[in-house]
Order: structure tokens, then sequence, then C-alpha cells
């Protein structure tokens, strides 16, 4: 098992004839991935990689089936695309997109609402690497190579973060059940939260890795509900010790303008809510395998 | 993008907000024109630049006549001012705005900011204008009054006035004022794609009138291009120039006051690289994201980037490649580090890792290699002591 997607789950890629979701489409395929057809609007009866072309996402679900999609999408265009797919009824969107504007993000989440909680789209991202399933499938950019399969679940804002947080189990023979970047704006589709829940559903998960940063306050949201409600051990880390205040370090949602918003006070917060918390991020690796010890 | 003052109350006039009658000036020479022609007993003579706390640094200045105006403004003119929200480093004074000064009674503060928890706008007023907001919540959280805006609607006059009747000692023809004052404002925030405006102090005059003293607003950068009037108001002397020069190229610059210059790919990599140089003891000098696809070019802009800070003295290059190939990183690197004074670090992972290893091995230059994280920063702090002793 794993959460969001494994092997079977059908894949469209929206804006699946552009350059770079060419090469990624292919990286998915390459690895597994059930990639199933796509949608570029205009380009509907072409065939693509040898998969068929929609103009619209709706008729790409009826034709193939589709449940899940990887969005690569250009910032003007992404919360039109992101409202399409959940209109459709696709149960989980993946948007690997930067540089969305934040008020579009709060109206597509707004939008969501329309839909019952059972029915509603999954969206994981904007300005994320994707998800991976080690050894099953993969709806994003990572490098598939890096992840070893096994029982650790992976939440990250970052997503090089991420990588070198599977690189560092896969040299202690730590294997990944699945990975998933939820990005780097100040508004995400889903949360660390709506992931740590679905981990704690899935058998295959023993323990989980959360690497925030700085700004915004999901890691401590998070905290908090793995303190009351979940069953595994949780390693946490955050980045941005060394942030200046009121600096945007790279990521949009990353600056440190409210209280509760810096590294330290986030890793407080970890600590008090009963997490492992890794002293420094050359020591995730070592602390995962710390936790999972206790098992 | 942040903006001066005087565009963002012109921005704020534009959706019917008041604002007390104003010129721009860039020389003494103008200021005692623009002071004789708004005609007034009584003047403000504030320093345009992008930072709050101008007050107390001794950028706003209160005069009498034109002429004291051209003397005020000769004196700011060209100075750089820090105040608390600056940095020592300060900024620099180009543009004066000259404002007609009304004495007024009372002193409302009102901001919107955008609330990442419940992902809205969120409007927070206080009768407590004039401090700052941090400072009201910690001194008067019981005078701090706020409302959320629900998207699908947007805010409704029955929110406004709600923080009008709550702010008290309104008269109703003033509650009407704020009330269509904070929609207009709204508007604003909304149609600008603003990320943070605030009005402190929104002032009663005397006369009873409701006027936005000051004004402030920062926008999304990521939405600025539907904004092509706000392009124009962008000031890049007011940004340092290293963080100008790193935007013109794509690439993520912040300068820290450490000695260990970072390029690194991807913006969480590169905040836990910086700290895992702390972890080991060192400082570093910048953070630096040369993102997906780093270009040879890329490389040697980074490069050049970092090397212009006189404080670095060895550098840390990490990339984990996911869409990046480390065998085209290595070669930017290589090209980079030819004419290199300072000890250079390498760490490299993910696709193609041997290949570009193998490029910066048989390169022949002094390059320090790592194999993992905590090795780099190790290593780079250990080449930053070392040339300091």
């Amino acid at each position: 098992m794993s959460i969001l997607i494994d092997e079977n789950t059908k894949v469209i890629v929206q804006g699946f004839t552009g350059d770079k979701a060419t090469f990624h489409a292919n990286e998915m395929i390459q690895y597994g991935t059930n990639v199933v057809g796509g949608v570029t609007p205009g380009k509907g009866g072409m065939k693509h990689l040898e998969r068929p072309v929609f103009d619209t996402v709706r008729q790409a679900v009826e034709s193939t089936g589709a449940e899940a999609s990887l969005a690569f999408v250009p910032p003007p265009f992404a919360a039109d695309a992101l409202m399409e797919a959940a209109e459709a009824g696709l149960k989980l969107v993946c948007i690997i997109t930067d540089g969305i504007p934040t008020q579009d993000m709060m109206r597509v989440k707004r939008y969501l609402l329309r839909y019952p909680k059972e029915t509603r789209t999954l969206i994981v991202g904007p300005n994320c690497a994707g998800i991976i399933s080690a050894g099953r499938a993969m709806l994003g950019i990572m490098p598939g190579h890096i992840y070893k399969r096994g029982n650790v679940g992976i939440v990250s804002r970052s997503g090089t973060l991420g990588y070198e947080a599977a690189a560092q189990m896969t040299a202690l023979g730590i294997g990944v059940s699945t990975s998933v970047g939820i990005g780097g704006d100040p508004i995400n589709g889903s949360s660390f939260l709506d992931h740590m829940a679905l981990f704690e559903q899935d058998p295959d998960t023993h323990a989980v890795v959360m690497i925030g940063e700085i700004g915004g306050p999901q890691e401590a949201e998070a905290a908090q509900w793995i303190k009351e409600n979940m069953s595994k051990p949780v390693i946490g880390y955050v980045a941005g010790l060394t942030a200046p205040k009121g600096r945007r370090m790279g990521h949009a949602g990353a600056i440190i303008s409210a209280e509760g918003d810096t590294a330290g006070e986030k890793a407080e917060i970890m600590k008090s809510y009963g997490l492992f918390v890794a002293p420094s991020a050359s020591e995730l690796g070592s602390t995962v395998a710390q936790a999972i010890a206790t098992l | 993008m942040d903006i001066h003052e005087y565009q963002a109350k012109e921005l704020l006039a534009q959706h019917g907000v008041p604002i007390p009658r104003g010129k721009v000036v860039y020389t003494p020479a103008e200021a005692a024109q623009a002071a004789t022609e708004l005609g007034s007993e009584l003047w403000a003579v504030k320093a345009q630049i992008h930072a709050g706390g101008r007050g107390k640094a001794g950028g706003v200045r209160l005069c009498k006549t034109p002429h004291e105006v051209s003397k005020v403004a000769e004196a700011l003119l060209g100075t750089t001012l820090v105040t608390h929200q600056t940095g020592p480093e300060g900024k620099i004074v180009e543009r004066l705005y000259i404002e007609v000064a009304e004495p007024f009674e009372r002193e409302i503060y009102l901001g919107f900011v955008l609330d990442r928890k419940t992902q809205r706008i969120r409007i927070i007023a206080s009768a407590q204008g004039g401090m700052e907001i941090e400072d009201i919540v910690k001194t008067h959280p019981e005078a701090v009054l706020q409302v959320e805006v629900e998207p699908a609607v947007g805010l409704q006059s029955f929110q406004a006035r709600e923080l009008a009747f709550g702010l008290g000692g309104l008269t109703l023809k003033q509650v009407h004022q704020f009330v269509a004052l904070t929609l207009g404002c709204y508007r604003a925030f909304r149609d600008l794609d603003a990320s943070m405006a605030e009005i402190n102090p929104l002032v009663v005059t005397r006369e009873g009138r409701l006027v936005a003293l000051d004004g402030k607003m920062s926008f999304d950068d990521n939405a600025l291009f539907r904004h092509p009037e706000l392009h124009e108001m962008h000031d890049p002397a007011q940004e340092d120039p290293r963080e100008a020069q790193a935007h013109l190229h794509g690439l993520n610059y912040v300068g820290l006051s450490g000695d260990i210059g970072c390029i690194i790919n991807g913006a969480g990599l590169a905040m836990a690289t910086m700290d895992t140089i702390k972890y080991a003891g060192g400082e570093p000098a910048n953070f630096l994201d040369v993102g997906g696809g780093a270009s040879p070019e890329r490389v040697a802009e980074a490069f050049r980037l970092v090397l212009s800070d006189p404080n670095v003295k060895a550098i840390l290059v990490n990339i984990f490649a996911g869409i990046n190939r480390c065998d085209w990183v290595a070669e930017g690197v290589v090209q980079a580090a030819r004419d290199l004074k300072v000890p250079l670090v390498v760490r490299l992972a993910g696709t193609n890792v041997e290949a570009g290893q193998k490029i910066i091995q048989e390169s022949g230059l002094p390059i320090i290699s790592a194999d993992t994280l905590a090795e780099a920063a190790e290593r780079a702090v250990a080449a930053a002591h070392g040339k300091n002793a």
C-alpha cells in the first residue's frame, strides 16, 4: 500500500504537450506510472507519447476513467486548470507550477468547498516536486531512483529537502512508502495535516517524516493533531534557523512575518507535542532510524 | 513588491480613500515649490523609503514655511535613513513627499493581510492607531478588531460597520466614511493582488473628516504579470543591489552577515544547508537558490553574486539534482571556479552524480568534494576558518 497513488492509479497530464510536461510525463511512464492520456485545449484527437490528447479534462475523464492528474500549467491559467479538474471529478491533482498568485489559490480553495468532502478533489502543491509511491508510481518531477521502497512516509514543503531526506534514509537502508511535496507557497492545496491523516490510515506506513520551513501556521497545526490522533512516530524538521525576519527565502511562503513563524519556535512546538525532532538537516536519516527503532 | 507611501496613497485615493493633498519631489527647490503650490501653514516633509519607523528615525518633519521645507529637504535628500525596519545598512532617501499637515484629534489603525491560517483576507482595526500593530496586539489585545472576508462574495458593508462601531466614538457620518473607505481599500487590495495594505494612522481631523495620514502597500510578486501599472512603481534604488542583480538572472539571493557563500538548488535545501553550516560552527554569508535548470550561465552568475560580497571566505555548492543533471551543474562549477581566490567545497547528489563528480575531479582544480550534507558543511566551515588563521 501507499497513499494517494499506486501503479494502478489512472493518471492524466494537464498541459500534456508542453516541453516540460512531455519530459516529465515520459519519466513518469518509465517509472511505471499508469499515464492514460493528457489534456491540451485545441489539441484534442492527437496522440502524444502514444496516448490520447483531449481538449477538456471532462472528456479525458469520460474516455479514460482518469482519477488523478499532474498539472503543468503556466501560472496565469493554473487556477482555471485546478477548478476544471475539480469539476471533472478527479480525486487528486498535483500541481507543480511555481508562481501562482496567492489570491488565485485562495479562490480555488473556496471553490472546492462547493463539493461534499467525500468527493472533493485533493490538491497537492502548487510549487512542489510532486508525489512518489516508491517503486510503484510517480506524479511529479523528482529523481525516482533515489527512493527505496519501504515503510516510512515523507511530507515536505521543499522538494530538494525531501530528496535529501530520502537519500539519507536510503543510505541507512530505510525505504519510503510515499513521499509528498506540499509545496512552498503561502496557500497550499493540501497541508501537512491532510497527509498525516492519510499516512495514519495506511497500513504500510510505519512512521512519517514531516519537513517544514519558516512561515505559516501549518507545522504547529499538524503537530497538535499528531499528538492527539496519530499512533505512528513522526520525525520533524524545520528549515530556516538562520533566516532573518521579514525576508522571503526563495519560496513565496518562506517568510517570518508573525509569531510562531520561526524555525526555532516550530521545532519547539514539535518537541512539545512529542515528535522526534532532527537537530539538523544532516541528521534527518539518523533521527528516522532512532524513531523506527522504538517500534 | 513594495512601493512608496505616495504611490500607495495614490492607489488608495483612486479607490475612494481620502488622503491629504501632497506632491512627490526630488530636489529642495521642487520641495519649496510644492509647498507653495499646495498652500498651507504647516507641511509634513516625508522621506520616501520602503520601510516603516520613519518618524522616530527623523524621516518625517513638520515645517512652517516653504523655506523651511526646502532646508529640511536638503538635509534629507541623499541621506541614508536607518529605522528599526531597514536593518543597519538603512535605505537611501531619493524622493520626498510634501504633504499638507492638518491637525487631528484621533488616530486609528486599519490593516489588510492575507491570512495563511484561514486562507482569507483579514481586516484588522484598532482604536490605538499610530502604534505598530505588533505592539498593539501585545499591549492592547482587547482593542484589536478583526473580520475575515468570504472570497466568494467579498467584503460586506456590515463587516465594515461592525469595525466602525467597534472602534467607538465615531459619529454616524464618520461611520459611513469609515465603511466607504474600508470597502475602497478592500477593492484596491483585491483588484491589485496586494499582499499587505496598512493605513496607520487613519486620523479623524479637527474638522471631523477621516483621512489616511500614512499608507503602505505590498504586492504579490506572482501576480505582477497582470498589473503592468504596478511595474512602473518599482523603485530599484530601494533594493539591495545584489538582490536586484540576482532577480534579473532568475536567482533568489538574500545577503546575510556570515563568511560562507552558499550556492544551492531549492529553497528548502538552501535554508537547511545554511542551518547545517551554523550547526557545524560557521555562519552563512547568503541564501542563494539557483533553481531548477541550473545552466552553466546561471551557475557562473551565482558565483559572481556570491563573490561580490567581500566577507566571503569560502564557498559551498550543494546541488541535489532532480530536474537538474549533476554533470551539467559540474560543467558550470568548473568554468566558474577557474579563477577562484577562495576555497570551494562542492557536494553533488541525485541524477547523474557519478558523471558530475568525475568532471570535478578531472578538472585539476583544488575543489574540495563532499559526499553528504554534513561533510559539506564541516569542510566549508574548516576552509573558511583555515583562511582566517
